[in-house]
């Protein structure tokens, strides 16, 4: 037991989960699979920008799914009208993601708790409403046909499922990195302390506004890049993308994995894609069990899958700790 | 209805807007009375008010009941799932960070909705209307049913008023708002009071459910716009505020009335959110607000 969380905190675990990612499409051999796993893998990053405002900053925003639509459409947009390739429009979907998250985060940011979940929804309202209305530019509520995969510059065909799966793969990769690594900075730990206290951040010297802004903008461009590469994996998309249903189904892959901590989101994304797969029959009720799933963890378990476990170790070291002291003074006296 | 003048289409959607904003006030008021108790944001309130629609046309269609019946018991069905909630959910979460109040209140609505999609499908149903025909007033063609609505829609708003003010159970409610420590140094049971306003809100929701929906649509996600809109307006007229949440449904009423008619129907739902877009961005605390947050 000892060995096992002691293995599943060290940098092995990296490894490892490597490992089985890459030999996944070995493992299962069936296509299908592979294809759910990299849709999954997609969805999983835009869980990880959620995470660094949610997670890290504290603030709960609710138009995570619209920043992902925004993404997914101005790839669309620039693919299919303006005639753009692939991936200088990937970028550009980052930055049209980062960009509309600085608008946004500028006025909703001056808002607290509440208020500002509660504006961010009528935000993700707002864009679910133009990207269905705005017919000259989103095509309306018919959505955008014949997106165009990846560009693999006549190497790759990321077309097909398998190289596909891999691509989405280094991207998650990627972004799990960059979240370790905002994680372990200065600038991750400004984030926790503003969400610990907003005031007492601000009396350490703390700008809130300013730091919140950056973890809103960096979210942002996460979910940009993910409903870019989305886009380019399904090549149909449509208003549907930015429901606040998404939301709240990034919101349960969280909590379930574990809000603010790094493998929470992965963990969170993966368990409850798989399950939706196996409970295929509740595909349109799977809220049925999963409404009842998110109150029951946040009563119970508000810390997920990993901050639970994370919790337990820290809680098992500290014992061992006292144990060993208790042990010396008892060898000294 | 009988076209005439430009002012003629101006009474039109005054009232259109008066019907409108009574509705949103009723599911306002829940709100925001839930706010000032426990300061939730109750999202599942959008889902009771659902429920309430669709007991509603239990009775009246599949027992073919009567109207007034239908609403009293949509209000006690809905009334006894608010006080379960309060009871399950809400009061053990009590102590919790915020975000956790809302994640399981989203968690609730989730569950309502699909329940409620699974036993009776996503198609859109309607609720027979109780009062065919119209009524003449001042050369305005007004149907019976958008009188009913305005009509028990501001009775009701008085008599809570008034329940509020003058009763000693009602003053409770007030009080705890007001002050939780000091309510319960002066022996305030504030367990029972969250469970009667956890009731109260429900009753309000069933009750406008079953005004509205005979001129809208029941459907499982009928709840969504509706409860957006109710938070739009509980922020605009100060969270925890009555008057603020029945001024709020009218202005948003007739934002929408005036504004689907004059400036574009297409983008009539979109009015509320802008606004809220628009008035947060210079007021940030709200239009009827004083003081800190």
């Amino acid at each position: 037991m000892k060995r096992l969380s002691d293995l599943l905190v060290s940098p092995w675990l990296t490894l490892l989960l490597t490992a089985l990612a890459l030999l996944f499409p070995w493992l299962s051999g069936d296509e299908y699979q592979i294809y759910v796993m990299a849709l999954a893998f997609v969805w999983a990053i835009a869980v990880y920008g959620m995470n660094l405002i949610t997670g890290l900053c504290g603030q709960l925003n609710l138009a995570h799914a619209g920043f992902f639509a925004i993404g997914a459409y101005s790839l669309a947009i620039l693919c299919v009208d303006y005639g753009w390739t692939f991936w200088p429009a990937f970028f550009a979907a980052g930055l049209v993601g980062a960009l509309s998250g600085l608008l946004v985060g500028l006025v909703s940011l001056r808002l607290k708790e509440h208020y500002f979940s509660i504006f961010t929804l009528c935000v993700g309202f707002i864009i679910y409403l133009l990207l269905d209305k705005w017919e000259e530019l989103t095509h309306g509520s018919v959505g955008i046909m014949d997106i165009p995969a990846p560009d693999g510059f006549g190497l790759v065909d990321f077309s097909e499922t398998l190289p596909f799966y891999y691509l989405a793969l280094t991207f998650l990769i990627l972004a799990i990195w960059l979240s370790r690594r905002i994680g372990r900075s200065l600038l991750g730990r400004t984030f926790v302390a503003i969400r610990n206290s907003e005031e007492l951040a601000q009396s350490l010297g703390i700008n809130p506004m300013r730091n919140k802004l950056l973890a809103f903008v960096l979210s942002t461009t996460y979910a940009g890049l993910a409903g870019a590469l989305y886009a380019g994996m399904v090549r149909f998309i449509g208003p549907a993308e930015a429901d606040v249903s998404h939301t709240f189904d990034m919101i349960a892959y969280l909590l379930v994995g574990g809000i603010g901590t790094l493998l929470g989101p992965l963990f969170g994304t993966l368990l409850i894609t798989w399950l939706t797969q196996t409970l295929q029959f509740l595909e349109a009720y799977r809220m049925i069990v999963f409404g009842p799933l998110l109150v029951l963890l946040v009563i119970f378990m508000p810390k997920g899958l990993v901050g639970s476990f994370l919790f337990w170790r820290n809680r098992q070291l500290a014992r061992e700790i006292e144990a060993n002291g208790k042990q010396k003074e008892r060898d000294h006296a | 209805m009988k076209g005439g003048g430009t002012v003629q289409l101006f009474l039109q959607q005054l009232l259109n807007g008066l019907t409108l904003g009574s509705i949103y006030g009723l599911v306002a008021l829940g709100l925001t009375l839930v706010y000032g108790i426990l300061h939730v944001p109750n999202f599942t309130h959008g889902a009771l008010y659902m429920v309430g629609a669709y007991v509603a046309y239990v009775v009246t269609v599949d027992f073919s009941g009567n109207y007034w019946l239908a609403m009293a018991l949509a209000a006690a069905v809905v009334a006894g799932l608010a006080v379960l909630c309060e009871r399950l959910v809400f009061n053990p979460l009590r102590h919790s960070p915020p975000i956790h109040d809302m994640i399981a209140a989203i968690g609730i609505m989730l569950f309502l909705e699909a329940l409620v999609q699974m036993h009776w499908g996503a198609e859109f149903r309607r609720l027979p209307v109780a009062f065919e025909g119209m009524v003449d007033i001042a050369g305005l063609n007004i149907p019976a049913q958008r009188l009913l609505i305005i009509g028990a829609a501001f009775s009701l708003m008085l008599a809570l008023q008034l329940f509020l003010k003058k009763t000693m159970v009602g003053s409770t409610i007030v009080a705890l708002a007001q002050n939780r420590e000091g309510a319960s140094l002066v022996g305030i049971n504030a367990r029972r009071v969250a469970m009667l306003t956890f009731a109260i809100s429900g009753i309000l929701a069933a009750v406008a459910a079953t005004l509205f929906a005979p001129i809208n649509l029941v459907y499982p996600a009928m709840g969504h716009l509706l409860i957006m809109k109710a938070f739009v307006i509980i922020i605009l007229g100060g969270m925890g505020s009555i008057p603020g949440a029945i001024l709020g449904g009218l202005i948003i009423g007739f934002a929408e009335a005036f504004g689907g008619f004059y400036i574009s129907t297409t983008y009539k739902d979109v009015i509320a959110f802008v606004l809220l877009v628009l008035i947060l961005s210079v007021r940030p605390k709200g239009l009827f607000t004083r003081g800190i947050r």
